[in-house]
């Protein structure tokens, strides 16, 4: 390698890790931070996120902003009310990315979670604060059954998000896959029904169901693949295309290499 | 009664014709076939071979003939499948063999060398059908083996066939409108138990039975969900249908019969989609604020309503039966209500 070049390897190097470096640096986008902020929870440091990220849409002390309005900075808010949802929501909300929403118009979905476990702590029991919900569901996997699960899942849940959890489509909206989903944003999931999902109340799916359910939907990470290749676990589909597209035609082109030999 | 037998007659005399012209033009054919002088040598016959592919085409019949009975006996939930499966493969295998002993063993397989012959010439074009017709000689029994093959293509045509019955009855529709809902009958969840009107809760939805009816009637089930009451749009006729902002729709999809396993209910409504049923097959939507109609998909007739009451003790009762005709639609689904 002649000095030229190594010099030219060198600097391609530097400028890439300096990239990096910036990659790393960066602000976590969009997010407004007190300027000294605490590092245990607590309700101050909620607070003052809640005023700075939320209430734009969700309104001061979680009464939700019903039709879309101009407020802080020029940006259209508008939102549910929040006062008696609970921790279980907010928890759901923060946790998976859901919220904070860059625009209102956007379809909540899961995202990269800008706010660290403390600021989410504080904004959970800040929301918990403001009214009656219910506290954050507490789930045991182990003590449900993943049979029993099966059986619940495809009553209640399959018809969406397909039957190993690999979500779909609903009209007018995406439905979630559900392979990055906790045991905890499982149970909260069902019982709050985010966005457009329906909610599930005890009388339709009982805590020791919401057990099995997930203990079922965290089983369906690692399939049993007996065929050897799961094709993403889709469905029908796939293994169609798959089947006419791969195997049709090598079994084709095996046919015509035999073909061949035979008439040589 | 006397218009079908006339169509019988006519049926009846068509078929004599058309047999008898076929019969006629296979005789010429032998004839002229004795005239002609021999290109081909005559082969030995294969009386064996012959029968080897008789008895492998009625078999493929006979399994043909399976698929048909497994099809029409055994309900889907049985080992039906397996057994279909296993006909169908038996019945292709026993032609495949057929046709490699016929290929083998009877069609002579012997190979002349030619110059290409210039094209359009009338003479070399007959004699080139001569070779092939006079290839058919040696095979003995060509009537047993023509009826061999018609057996087994007319029964594996026959085991096509079958499965369309299952698209439903053409002249008895009657039993397609009959539902088990009346009016007063109770609404119970798939344990059994009643449904309480005050458990019903908004953003979620439920599916109930009539009591002490078959679960398993297309009839029978029905999702229950709970609006608003601001938020209903029924038509006038359906005032008082919806207790408490509570409706309740068959729960099998007007379009190809899937049941309606898909509620979509938005969080916050003024920037969400509405409330919406959702088939997960085709996704045909159903708006169950304006009484089931259909805002999306394929569905072509709306999801038929149950009018619904609350009895003394705030138990779900129904208050009559459905809108319109329950599950996938057949020709004149749109001329009658459903009755008990």
């Amino acid at each position: 390698m002649s000095p030229d070049r190594r010099m030219v390897a060198v600097l391609a190097v530097a400028v890439l890790a300096g990239f990096a470096g910036l990659a790393r640096a960066q602000p976590q986008s969009g997010i407004v931070r007190p300027t000294t902020e605490p590092s245990s929870p607590n309700a101050q440091l909620g607070a003052e996120l809640y005023a700075g990220n939320c209430a734009s849409c969700h309104g001061i002390g979680g009464d939700g902003i019903p039709v879309p309005r101009r407020g802080a900075g020029g940006i259209a808010g508008a939102g549910p009310a929040l006062r008696d949802v609970g921790a279980e929501a907010a928890d759901f909300y923060l946790r998976t990315g859901y919220m904070p929403l860059s625009s209102i118009h956007d379809e909540p979905g899961r995202d990269r979670v800008l706010l660290t476990d403390t600021e989410i702590r504080s904004l959970v029991s800040y929301v918990a604060s403001l009214g009656t919900g219910p506290p954050v569901p507490v789930v045991r996997p182990q003590a449900g059954s993943i049979a029993d699960g099966l059986h619940e899942f495809a009553e209640h849940c399959a018809g969406c998000h397909s039957i190993v959890g690999q979500g779909g489509f609903v009209t007018g909206a995406r439905v979630p896959a559900l392979q990055n989903a906790t045991a905890t944003q499982i149970a909260e999931a069902i019982r709050i029904g985010p966005y457009l999902m329906p909610s599930f109340s005890r009388r339709q799916i009982s805590d020791a169901e919401l057990n099995s359910i997930v203990a079922y939907v965290l089983s369906t990470r690692h399939p049993d693949n007996r065929g050897g290749w799961g094709i993403g676990n889709v469905g029908p589909v796939p293994e169609g295309v798959i089947t006419w597209l791969v195997a049709a035609v090598a079994i084709v082109l095996f046919c015509m290499v035999l073909g061949a030999r035979l008439r040589a | 009664m006397t218009l079908l037998s006339t169509i019988g007659r006519w049926l009846i005399a068509l078929l004599t014709l058309l047999l008898g012209s076929l019969l006629r033009t296979a005789e010429r054919a032998q004839r002229k076939a004795e005239r002609e002088q021999r290109i081909v040598a005559p082969g030995e016959p294969a009386p064996r071979a012959e029968l080897v592919v008789v008895a492998l085409l009625l078999l493929a019949g006979l399994f043909a003939i399976g698929f048909v009975v497994v099809y029409a006996e055994f309900s889907p939930a049985t080992i039906s499948n397996e057994l279909l499966g296993c006909c169908l493969a038996l019945a292709l295998l026993s032609v495949a063999g057929a046709l490699t002993v016929f290929a083998r063993r009877i069609v002579p397989d012997e190979e002349l060398e030619h110059e290409y012959p210039p094209r359009g010439h009338p003479d070399e074009q007959l004699e080139a059908a001569r070779i092939v017709r006079q290839s058919g000689q040696p095979i003995t029994r060509k009537k047993l083996l023509a009826g061999a093959g018609a057996v087994a293509g007319g029964a594996l045509g026959l085991a096509a066939l079958a499965p369309a019955l299952s698209l439903g009855p053409l002249l008895d529709t009657d039993p397609l409108y009959r539902t088990p809902w009346r009016r007063g009958l109770q609404l119970v969840d798939e344990s059994g138990a009643p449904l309480p009107a005050a458990d019903i809760e908004q953003g979620s939805f439920y599916t109930a039975f009539p009591q002490g009816a078959d679960p398993e009637q297309i009839g029978a089930p029905v999702v229950v969900v709970r609006l608003s009451e601001s938020a209903l749009r029924l038509p006038a006729d359906r005032a008082g249908w919806a207790p408490r902002g509570i409706v309740a729709f068959s729960k099998v999809c007007t379009h190809a019969g899937c049941a309606i396993a898909l509620y979509r209910k938005p969080t916050f409504a003024a920037l969400e989609p509405r409330p919406a049923l959702v088939c997960p097959c085709h996704y045909s939507t159903f708006d169950p604020a304006t009484g089931g109609t259909v805002i999306y998909g394929p569905a072509g007739r709306p999801l038929p309503q149950l009018p619904l009451m609350i009895d003394r003790v705030g138990r779900l009762r129904s208050a009559g039966n459905f809108s319109g005709p329950v599950g996938p639609s057949w020709w004149g689904v749109r001329t009658r209500r459903p009755s008990a």
